[in-house]
């Protein structure tokens, strides 16, 4: 079985199959929007690692063609050391989609992704699983970036309203009045309304103590 | 103010100390440069963000630079190294069994590589006579100064890498945890992770790149050739910066403020006390305090100058363990990678004492010696191999050809 891929990958004249990807990330949530953008787009043969510890062995028997791992990865170091091994992975493989394509490049790194190729893969073959993961990590950043800022903006909310009342019960005036003097506090001191009503929080708890 | 807006990256360690003070100390922003500092998580991910822009300039393993011009990364990458970030800075450290199976065997202190290398070879000699699995060490990339230093101590000690230990490579910030979990039996890496693995109780500190090879080059500031060119003022400054940062970092009254500057939370992010110790050369090795000569040197006796001669022991060690083959271009873009020229042109100005040559002989020095300089007074060495060997430069094929002797008759 494994003499027959190999024929096969050597053998361009033959009705190539599909190519076997690996993806190696830690953040399970992003893997699997990965995954299921490959399986759409008809890869069959995807296998997704969240724990690099024993990826060797792992590598050794998936084969992969391509492998896509989150450019932040701290392990990156120690998997592109062992894809240099010929003994760990059997066959060279070429980082990245080609060396002469700048801004496959950069729109991989920007995008928080890096890839590696099999050498000797055609890159019509490969492009599109690069672009794949690309574009699903784009879409991944975007929504984490969505989430994270209607956190903060509720988040920011509650603070104010907190502040609010502290000054609405210590200086007996108004809610409009106590966010009139917030705001008016942040713009003088240059500072988000948001932060000035953290330190006078975090004042008043001092005080209180 | 600042008219010139650099971004640099950078990995958590000791020897990031030179930027991060240009930096928090005003230097870059004294030579009109707002510098941005990016924290990365691994030295591919620096390599990359250089390669498209995303940095202008990087702290980087002094063989980085050259790995890439040599076309040994995975991406086309033009690199030069205009200025060192210091010399020594790292350990190796091994797991509390293995030191304890040493010190039986007549390991002593980190100042004695050899007495310490000497009692891991009858280790490894007595582990093969029971069948135990081969010792395996970590260090964190192949083109590292870690790597050379440990393998050249291995072997100048009768173990031979690969065959006798197998070499991992293992992320400075975890390095604690895979010698904790047993996936490796010791380490060679850059502070404070040595002394973060020994705090945790994990690791014990065998012996120390300036033992190993005295005033030594570790990091390097890594620039895109391309941009260096374009942006040749731009980076004039910098250097001055740095090389400002470099002389606050040699103040030992400054030792605490920069102890706690590193640990902050978009630094190393660790407690300071973690860093302060290799900044004062006293390192808890785990037992006791050692107090190890120029462990660490971010300006004294040259440290942040570009020697072309370190740059071709490195490469030197590219060709020993096969990471390149050699040829007199290879060794000719592995010395231009380093660039005494930029480094002398931007800090001429600033009338700091220059060394007059661009390579010196490593390991002729063994005590401190004033050397030629273009002005001033310029105190060199020790700069001595463990082993008493001598890397002459210009005698670069017959130092090659006697390592492959040596590794043959292994």
């Amino acid at each position: 079985m494994h003499c027959t891929s190999f024929v096969h990958a050597q053998n361009k004249g033959m009705l190539p199959r599909s190519l076997s990807v690996l993806v190696i990330d830690e953040n399970t949530v992003r893997a699997a929007i990965i995954e299921a953008g490959l399986r759409e787009a008809g890869h069959e043969r995807v296998t997704v690692v969240h724990d690099v510890n024993g990826i060797a062995q792992r590598i050794a028997a998936i084969e992969p063609d391509v492998i896509v791992i989150d450019l932040e990865n701290p392990n990156r170091d120690m998997l592109e050391n062992m894809f240099s091994l010929s003994r760990a992975v059997k066959r060279p493989i070429a980082m990245f989609v080609d060396q002469s394509d700048q801004s496959a490049i950069e729109a991989a790194v920007d995008a928080g992704v890096s890839a590696y190729v099999v050498d000797g893969l055609r890159q019509e073959r490969v492009k599109p699983i690069v672009d794949m993961a690309i574009s699903r990590f784009n879409a991944y950043s975007r929504m984490a970036r969505e989430l994270e800022e209607a956190k903060s903006a509720l988040e920011n909310r509650k603070l104010v309203d907190r502040a609010k009342g502290i000054l609405m019960r210590s200086k007996g005036i108004s809610e409009e009045e106590a966010y009139a003097l917030l705001r008016r506090t942040a713009m003088n001191q240059n500072r988000k309304i948001s932060e000035i009503a953290q330190s006078l929080i975090l004042a008043s708890g001092l005080l209180d103590e | 103010m600042a008219d010139h807006h650099i971004t640099a990256g950078f990995l958590p360690l000791m020897d990031s100390a030179i930027l991060v003070i240009a930096r928090e100390k005003g230097f870059a922003a004294q030579e009109g440069i707002a510098l941005s500092l990016v924290r990365e998580t691994s030295w591919a991910s620096i390599r990359d963000r250089i390669a498209v822009g995303h940095f202008d300039v990087a702290h980087m393993l002094a063989p980085m630079p050259i790995a890439a011009n040599l076309g040994l990364t995975p991406m086309r990458l033009e690199l030069v190294a205009p200025l060192a970030l210091g010399l020594g800075g790292n350990a190796v450290s091994v797991s509390n069994a293995l030191w304890r199976a040493m010190e039986e065997a007549g390991a002593t202190g980190p100042e004695a590589p050899a007495a310490v290398g000497a009692a891991l070879r009858r280790v490894i000699g007595k582990r093969r006579s029971e069948g135990a699995e081969r010792l395996r060490f970590g260090v964190v990339h192949p083109h590292s100064g870690h790597n050379f230093e440990l393998c050249y101590w291995l072997a100048a000690c009768g173990i031979q890498p690969g065959r006798d230990v197998e070499i991992a490579i293992v992320p400075p910030p975890l390095t604690a945890d895979a010698i904790a979990a047993g996936r490796i039996d010791g380490f060679c890496v850059g502070e404070p992770w040595n002394s973060v693995a020994v705090a945790a109780g994990h690791a014990r500190i065998a012996t120390v790149k300036a033992a190993i090879w005295k005033s030594s080059p570790e990091k390097v500031l890594g620039v895109r050739a391309e941009w260096a060119q374009a942006h040749e003022d731009t980076l004039a400054r910098l250097l001055r910066a740095l090389y400002r940062a470099a002389e606050w970092c040699g103040e030992a009254e400054n030792r605490g403020e920069l102890a706690a500057i590193l640990s902050g939370a978009a630094y190393l992010d660790l407690p300071a006390r973690h860093v302060l110790g290799a900044l004062e050369g006293r390192l808890e090795t785990g037992g006791s305090i050692h107090r190890v000569d120029d462990f660490f040197l971010p300006v004294q006796k040259a440290a942040t100058f570009p020697w072309q001669s370190h740059a071709l022991w490195f490469y030197s060690q590219m060709v020993r363990w096969r990471q390149v083959a050699h040829s007199a271009e290879n060794a000719e873009r592995a010395r231009r990678t380093f660039r005494p020229d930029i480094y002398r042109a931007a800090l001429g100005p600033l009338g700091v004492t220059l060394p007059s040559a661009n390579m010196k002989v490593e390991g002729a020095l063994t005590g401190p010696t004033p050397v030629g300089s273009a002005s001033g007074r310029l105190i060199l060495g020790p700069d001595g191999f463990f082993d008493g060997a001598v890397f002459d430069p210009a005698e670069l094929d017959a130092y090659i050809a006697a390592q492959s002797r040596s590794h043959s008759v292994a």
